[in-house]
């Protein structure tokens, strides 16, 4: 945002800050990213760690929400098993627009170590996923990192959200 | 001609074995006298016929008929004092013999001493539940429902438990993939999106190494950088190695050199 | 933007206006408080619970499967993922049935290690615990300072062995790694810490505080003999008043030599437990001070000699031929254990956490079978949610302490 020294005392008081209407917005958006709570399998550990005293999400403006009608962020922390593939979709139609999805956790990437039958393959197969984040379990400091990347993203982007093309499943 | 596998047995083998190597088998002792599990091979050979027993690490492992599971559990714990039914399942041994292994593992808690009870039934066969005796039970028998297909009589609710109730086949059986089968393989999308959609999305990656080179919006390529989403098709991929890597190409010598004449 | 898809409201097949005048309600399998991924459908009749319905195996990836396609080596590390906030109790149950199975002794050092490693993971665990039981009942405090302890622990095990969650810290046939220096002073540090803290910050917060005793006192209550017939183990059945704690009553690793004791509570309620977790905690780092002067008397080995079942140490590998080829076919076709078959138990901070293991002779298991105690603890809940408020299904819940990554393998 592009910030101009306002001298208080010469113009009636009025600060002025210029801008465009989709920083403003990103602005808005990128600060107060609040993430459902969905943990899946032991990223969700991490991601409570991550929340907790010593990495303190808060800071960060993110605040943990257990409804998704109040999330904007769902981290898909764990491995989403397939007879849960359909709550993971369930919930993400339920969140509000905008919405971004942090997939955690090698598991949720590709099914990672757990190549089986019961193991969803990757939950881009069901949703579409905003930042892939590697790592088994990935350290708190990944995860917050990848709010940081999440927040840089979601100020590229363009306030009108039918602009921004999204990796789309169907 | 393809080399024959076999259908009974999918999963994975060792690729070599010698010819002449013998596996050596864990000893099993015999029952000694005047012991704790003397006893309890009395007790229950007044109840039931014993196939065979022996002492296998430490625990007692009897072998009885199928039908007589329910009546050995009850004497074990009435008269034997094991109290608990720590674990049930089966092992799968439908290549070998057509039948499956059932074992309980009981527990006695005051003496310390741990009897496994195993028995063998036949394919399409149901064994007695033991849910009155144990209430543990009720939950390890829905799960050797789900895995194996063996039904327990009169069980309460006799269900799928781990598995979605609408799912086909037997995960732990020996003929079932380990990747799964083609049910499985499209479950959630057939559930979420619709059969329709199965070309959509398309097919599970099972291979963890694999790079999908014409992708530029996943993958990065190394040598022949293009820019993010940018369509590329087979063989009209241009060779672009110098832009990208002339930022990793760092000459500490000549960088230190100017830092100091800087300085 | 919707993006259509085939799903239906889920509570279309909900009648909520019954003749019988009950209500069913769904809870899970994403709940804030259900630990997991618990779903769990519950009869109301006003606020007491008819029935209750609990429906697992929405976390099952199919472990037992993969062990059949693992060599026991390659396995060790999916052990990591069942009871993931104490891995390497799961690491060492495993290990244990694998060397009981074929007949392996393991140097006194590794089992030092082993021995202190446990009991960490035993602190961390029940740390754990206490945050989130707390968390679930309404006390947020708590969990802000049991995470803060619980990092402490996470970073001694991340100097041990270099992850925080999930380990791979015990490997059949001893540890791969000798403790790293200044390793033993940091955790007396860390066990003078936590003794400190259990009696200044959780307890003086929680054990008699008021809201806590409302909330916890006679709520789940659960008679021994129920707690027997369940199958249930650990805390819980030590919290119905019956003594068993297999580390006591069927020794491993060096727990024979040590000095502790066994709390069990009459309470049968969830604060029985919950002093129970306390006093656990208590008894661990009276293990751990034990262990610390132990390690020093100690030879410099960490591995067991078994030249047909565990690779030699890296150093003979690289000058000796014989250990250069036995490694080489240890690991392109793995181990060859005996045919047989065995069931260790061990005492993992949930309860009773052994390995079934049938082998045939072959480098991969034929069965395996995990008995997780949370799985019989969940199968409790089916009967001791009956007759118990709405309000007190949460506590319950949180005090069998039920991890689902075990429940559901």
């Amino acid at each position: 945002m592009a910030q101009h020294q306002v001298n208080y005392a010469s113009s009636a008081g009025l600060p002025i800050a210029l801008t465009s209407v989709d920083k403003l917005v990103n602005w808005g958006r990128s600060n107060s990213l609040w993430p459902l709570t969905y943990g899946l399998a032991c990223c969700a550990i991490e991601m409570m760690a991550s929340g907790a005293s010593r990495y303190d999400f808060d800071r960060m403006g993110t605040i943990f929400r257990a409804s998704p009608r109040q999330a904007d962020v769902m981290i898909l922390a764990g491995t989403l098993s397939k007879k849960h593939a359909e709550f993971a979709r369930r919930l993400y139609d339920q969140m509000s627009e905008p919405k971004w999805v942090i997939s955690m956790g090698s598991c949720a990437n590709t099914g990672g170590m757990f190549n089986t039958y019961a193991t969803v393959q990757g939950v881009d197969r069901i949703v579409p996923v905003d930042i892939y984040l590697p790592g088994c379990a990935p350290r708190p400091e990944t995860l917050q990192y990848a709010m940081m990347m999440l927040q840089k993203k979601i100020r590229r982007e363009s306030a009108d959200m039918k602009k921004n093309v999204k990796q789309r499943i169907v | 001609m393809r080399k024959y596998t076999p259908k009974d047995n999918v999963q994975k083998k060792s690729y070599y074995t010698d010819r002449f190597w013998v596996a050596p088998r864990v000893p099993t002792s015999e029952v000694e006298a005047g012991s704790h599990f003397e006893s309890v091979v009395k007790t229950i050979s007044n109840v039931v016929t014993i196939k065979d027993v022996g002492v296998q690490i430490g625990q007692l492992r009897i072998v009885i008929n199928a039908t007589d599971n329910f009546k050995t559990l009850q004497t074990l714990r009435d008269a034997c004092g094991y109290a608990m039914c720590s674990e049930l399942s089966a092992v799968d041994y439908l290549a070998q013999d057509g039948e499956f292994e059932v074992f309980y593992q009981m527990l006695n808690l005051t003496e310390a001493k741990r009897v496994r009870v195993v028995c063998r039934i036949k394919k399409d066969e149901a064994v007695e539940s033991v849910v009155p005796l144990f209430k543990s039970a009720n939950f390890a028998e829905r799960e050797m429902f789900d895995m194996f297909g063996i039904k327990a009589n009169n069980h309460p609710f006799m269900k799928r438990i781990l598995m979605p109730d609408d799912w086909e086949g037997y995960p732990l059986l020996k003929t079932y993939p380990l990747h799964g089968d083609e049910f499985a393989s499209w479950y959630e999308v057939d559930k979420i999106f619709g059969k329709e959609y199965r070309d959509v999305v398309g097919p599970e990656n099972r291979d963890p190494a694999s790079v999908e080179r014409y992708d530029s919006q996943r993958f990065s390529r190394v040598g022949y950088e293009v820019p993010f989403g940018a369509e590329i098709e087979e063989g009209k991929e241009e060779e672009n190695p110098i832009a990208y890597s002339e930022t990793f190409m760092v000459d500490y010598t000549t960088g230190t050199t100017t830092l100091k004449k800087r300085k | 933007m919707q993006v259509t898809n085939k799903l239906t409201p889920f509570f279309e097949n909900l009648n909520f206006e019954r003749d019988d005048n009950t209500m069913v309600i769904n809870f899970g399998p994403q709940h804030p408080s259900a630990h997991g991924q618990l779903r769990l459908v519950l009869e109301l009749d006003g606020e007491l619970v008819t029935k209750a319905y609990p429906d697992i195996g929405y976390l099952h990836r199919g472990i037992e499967k993969m062990a059949e396609n693992m060599t026991y080596n390659e396995f060790l590390p999916t052990t990591d993922r069942l009871d993931y906030i104490a891995s390497t109790s799961n690491n060492y149950a495993y290990a244990l049935s694998v060397e009981r199975l074929i007949g392996l002794e393991v140097p006194r050092r590794a089992q030092v290690i082993r021995t202190m490693l446990l009991e960490l993971n035993r602190i961390i665990s029940h740390l754990f615990f206490v945050a989130t039981h707390a968390l679930d009942v309404g006390a947020m405090s708590v969990f802000l300072y049991a995470f803060r302890e619980r990092e402490f622990a996470m970073d001694l095990m991340e100097d041990y062995c270099g992850a925080r969650l999930t380990h791979s810290a015990v490997r059949i046939g001893g540890v791969p790694l000798d403790l790293p220096k200044n390793w033993l002073t940091d955790l007396s540090k860390f066990c003078t810490k936590v003794n400190y803290e259990l009696e200044h910050t959780y307890e003086a917060l929680l054990t008699e505080n008021r809201i806590w005793k409302m909330r916890l006192e006679d709520v789940g209550v659960l008679t021994p003999e129920d707690a027997l017939s369940w199958g249930c183990t650990g805390v819980m059945i030590r919290g119905s008043g019956i003594k068993y704690d297999i580390r006591k009553e069927e020794p491993y690793e060096l727990y024979g030599e040590l000095d502790f004791d066994v709390p069990i509570s009459d309470k049968r309620d969830s604060y029985g437990r919950y002093a129970l977790y306390m006093e656990e905690m208590r008894q661990s780092v009276r293990i751990l001070k034990q262990l610390i002067p132990m390690y020093d008397k100690t030879e410099p080995k960490l591995m067991a000699h078994a030249p047909q079942y565990i690779s030699a140490p890296k150093e003979e590998i690289m000058t000796q031929n014989y250990a250069l080829m036995q490694h080489f076919v240890l690991v392109t076709q793995g181990m060859r254990p005996p045919v047989g078959e065995v069931y260790a138990p061990t005492e993992s901070p949930k309860g009773e956490l052994g390995f079934y293991i049938k082998s045939e002779g072959e480098p991969y298991a034929y069965r395996l079978k995990c008995r997780a105690p949370s799985f019989f603890h969940t199968g409790l809940l089916q009967e001791i949610l009956v007759g118990t408020y709405i309000a007190d299904v949460v506590t319950i819940i949180g005090s069998t302490n039920i991890v689902f990554g075990e429940v559901d393998r």
